[in-house]
């Protein structure tokens, strides 16, 4: 029988990709039921991580980079983020292996050449907020999106990389800021100087101010499917002069994809599923990316017979959750509830996939994000969709 | 302000007097006795309504069946009956005593101030309770699970228990007696506790789903749980605050009269005012924030039979229960079967409702 919850995988777990190959963030949150009014972030992270990542590099190095020539420049930046609330972590000389190069951004890199030494920047890619020119290699990438750093590490960006944002705790060297991608801090990112940043979403008008000073942005929001994934680690590429790496990550991808969606019991076709974000009932439709990998399988969504106003992440009726009776119910909100509080649930005895304990836990962040863990979560549905046609 | 006429205008007193009468007596217990069958059908029909598909003849079936010494053959099967009995009616439940805490909590304020502002809005209750159930949903992961049921209930108990005795105090610090502080402080503690809230969701974006629902409302039941932890407290409240009704209706003279005629007008205001802290603080730690019923259904209630608390507050309580719980039929069905929260329904008909409310009372005062 399976186990509820034994399903659930740490990243540990994941197969292939290895260690620099990891990534994501969170399509179903940037769009959740209540994100028309709030900085909506649903389940972006686990709390215990979140605790982390907010610990985790507020050394204060300020003090070491006073020495370079630029420490007025500096001084102000330091005094700029301060203003901005993010006192602790203002670092301008990055981190201990990125030594400070204020100002010198401007730098050509080894990245900015091909195998043959031809230059390759500047560069034009396409993103959501349209054609986006990088002048030359960027070496001080911030990103405020949690599913951009993982993909720019997995890429080989990483050491390009001089902040990410405070839920960007993946992969672990991954240089945690108090930099918020929700409510972003215009002068607490400039006080890094950054030469390229990467969001998720511009929650107004910070693409606009990252342009007046100078720094090019590129932003990716969810996409619709597996293209549109891939579509972004080649964009990124591009952008950051690591083209070859994004190929290589795109290929072993798709290579491990086709092996996790290839092989499926008939009795796995047509199965029907629930996709919980929270105990509340929100949900995701198919319509949405994390939709879009369900549909991979052939599985089927309660939520979409619910979303003919067109709002990919509704809140269902806890009695059309009962009645539709899905055959598998996922669940995302590990914090808020376990696979035992979900076959618990009053009036809930006769859903199909309590009867045959199909309750299955997600990681928060894998199931939230796109990058390179989503082979992660497609690992996670395959066993679901296994486990229960092996005990039909 | 306007407002103002509504409850404690001269004229309406006189009214009062009238139906204090025995005749007024008998009326009055047929007004209530119609708000019962007024509640009782509501129920009935909201329960035969749903995203699930559960067909009329079978509902009422199964609920004539539980009537004593009625048996009838059921023709709802057993997931249905699941359903209904589990997921639907505890909702019309909480819906019944969670409508009745808070319009007869709004009332009970509005008689103990003699502000016709009054509502556990204004007076830092319900911000109090929201401070203290985001406090515990962003960081309380040890704390979440006491005694079996999460302990957001309890967190917002303390917060509106907090809210109202920070309004109290600096209210009596600043002003002395008078009921204009009171609200006036009530609107600066709701305010500032407001902003701590806001604040905390801001620094805990992962949980502000779960706060964000709790503040537009939300009728969520698990089982009879949520009505069995809140029926303690909301039935002895309610009981405290209708047996005040006769000390409310001298009261309403003003406090020198009342003390004159050996009512102790400042030991009634504390029993009613705790008494309604206690309904709303219970109501609003289950279903978070469901505005507009304190303030509207006591108004609607007096337009219709005058300022008597002995009426007021019985058919109130009647009279939000009906409104919360018809109010939970369409946001369960317009969206069907997505929810749309309860909190978003009671003020898009509540508050166009209040005005058009104000402008008839003013227009029969003037």
């Amino acid at each position: 029988m399976a186990g509820a919850g034994t399903v659930a995988r740490s990243p540990a777990d994941l197969p292939g990709i290895t260690s620099a190959a990891k990534s994501g963030e969170i399509p179903a949150l940037s769009r959740n039921g209540g994100a028309a009014l709030l900085p909506s972030a649903g389940d972006a992270a686990e709390p215990g991580r979140l605790a982390r990542g907010r610990d985790v590099k507020s050394s204060r190095k300020g003090l070491l980079v006073r020495h370079t020539s630029v420490s007025l420049v500096l001084s102000a930046s330091i005094l700029l983020a301060a203003c901005g609330g993010s006192a602790t972590t203002a670092d301008p000389g990055g981190d201990a292996d990125t030594p400070a190069v204020a100002a010198a951004s401007e730098q050509p890199d080894a990245a900015g050449a091909d195998a043959a030494g031809v230059p390759l920047f500047p560069v034009s890619v396409t993103a959501d907020n349209g054609e986006v020119t990088i002048p030359a290699a960027p070496v001080r990438i911030i990103s405020l999106s949690p599913s951009a750093t993982e993909i720019l590490f997995a890429i080989g960006a990483g050491e390009q990389v001089i902040a990410v944002d405070d839920y960007s705790y993946y992969p672990p060297e991954a240089p945690v800021t108090d930099l918020s991608g929700y409510t972003p801090n215009t002068e607490a990112i400039l006080a890094y100087q950054p030469d390229l940043l990467v969001i998720a979403t511009d929650p107004g008008d910070l693409v606009a101010s990252m342009e007046g000073a100078g720094v090019a942005t590129i932003v990716q929001d969810a996409p619709a499917d597996l293209d549109g994934v891939y579509a972004q680690f080649e964009t990124l590429g591009v952008a950051t002069g690591q083209a070859a790496g994004a190929a290589m990550a795109v290929a072993q991808i798709r290579t491990e994809v086709d092996g996790l969606t290839a092989d499926l019991p008939d009795a796995a076709v047509g199965l029907t599923y629930f996709h919980e974000l929270d105990p509340a009932l929100y949900t995701a439709t198919s319509q949405t990316f994390v939709g879009s990998l369900y549909a991979l399988f052939g599985l089927v969504n309660i939520a979409d017979a619910g979303s003919a106003d067109g709002n990919p992440y509704p809140q269902l009726s806890e009695e059309f959750v009962v009645e539709a009776s899905p055959d598998l119910v996922f669940f995302s909100d590990t914090y808020a509830v376990s696979a035992q509080d979900i076959l618990a649930r009053p009036g809930w005895q006769d859903v199909a996939a309590v009867r045959t304990a199909s309750v299955f836990e997600l990681d928060p962040d894998i199931s939230s994000r796109w990058g390179p863990r989503l082979v992660g979560l497609l690992t996670t549905i395959r066993e679901a969709v296994m486990a229960h046609a092996a005990a039909a | 302000m306007a407002a103002g006429h509504v409850a404690a205008s001269p004229g309406t007193v006189a009214r009062d007097g009238a139906v204090a009468g025995a005749a007024g007596r008998t009326s009055g217990g047929l007004l209530i006795a119609g708000a019962v069958v007024l509640v009782l059908g509501v129920v009935v029909v909201s329960a035969m309504v749903g995203p699930a598909h559960l067909d009329v003849q079978g509902v009422v079936r199964a609920l004539v069946d539980r009537l004593p010494l009625v048996r009838v053959d059921q023709t709802l099967d057993a997931g249905q009956a699941s359903i209904l009995w589990q997921i639907r009616l505890p909702r019309i439940a909480l819906a019944v005593i969670v409508g009745a805490a808070l319009s007869g909590a709004g009332a009970a304020y509005q008689g103990a101030f003699r502000n016709p502002l009054a509502d556990p809005y204004l007076l830092g209750a319900a911000a109090g309770a929201a401070l203290g159930a985001a406090v515990v949903i962003a960081y309380g992961a040890g704390l979440r699970d006491v005694a079996g049921t999460t302990a957001v209930p309890f967190a917002a108990f303390a917060g509106a228990m907090g809210g109202v005795v920070m309004t109290w105090t600096l209210g009596r610090s600043v002003g002395g007696r008078s009921a204009g502080t009171l609200i006036l402080a009530g609107v600066a503690v709701a305010s500032f506790l407001t902003s701590l809230s806001t604040y905390v969701m801001q620094r805990n974006v992962e949980t502000i789903r779960e706060v964000y629902s709790f503040i537009l409302g939300r009728l969520a039941t698990h089982g009879w749980d949520e009505v069995q932890l809140i029926l303690p407290y909301v039935v002895p409240s309610l009981v405290v605050v209708l047996l005040h009704a006769r000390l409310l209706d001298v009261m309403s003279v003003g406090d020198a009269e009342a003390s004159s005629l050996g009512v102790r007008p400042g030991r009634v205001r504390g029993v009613v005012v705790a008494a309604a802290t206690l309904a709303t603080a219970a109501a609003v730690a289950v279903s978070g924030l469901i505005g507009f019923i304190g303030i509207i259904v006591p108004h609607l209630v007096r337009l219709l039979v005058g300022p008597s608390h002995r009426l007021v507050l019985p058919l109130t309580m009647l009279g939000g229960a009906a409104f919360l719980t018809a109010a939970d039929v369409v946001a369960r069905t317009l969206d069907s079967p997505a929810e749309i929260p309860i909190g978003v329904v009671t003020a898009f008909f509540g508050a166009p409702f209040f005005v058009m409310v104000l402008r008839a009372s003013r227009r029969s005062l003037s």
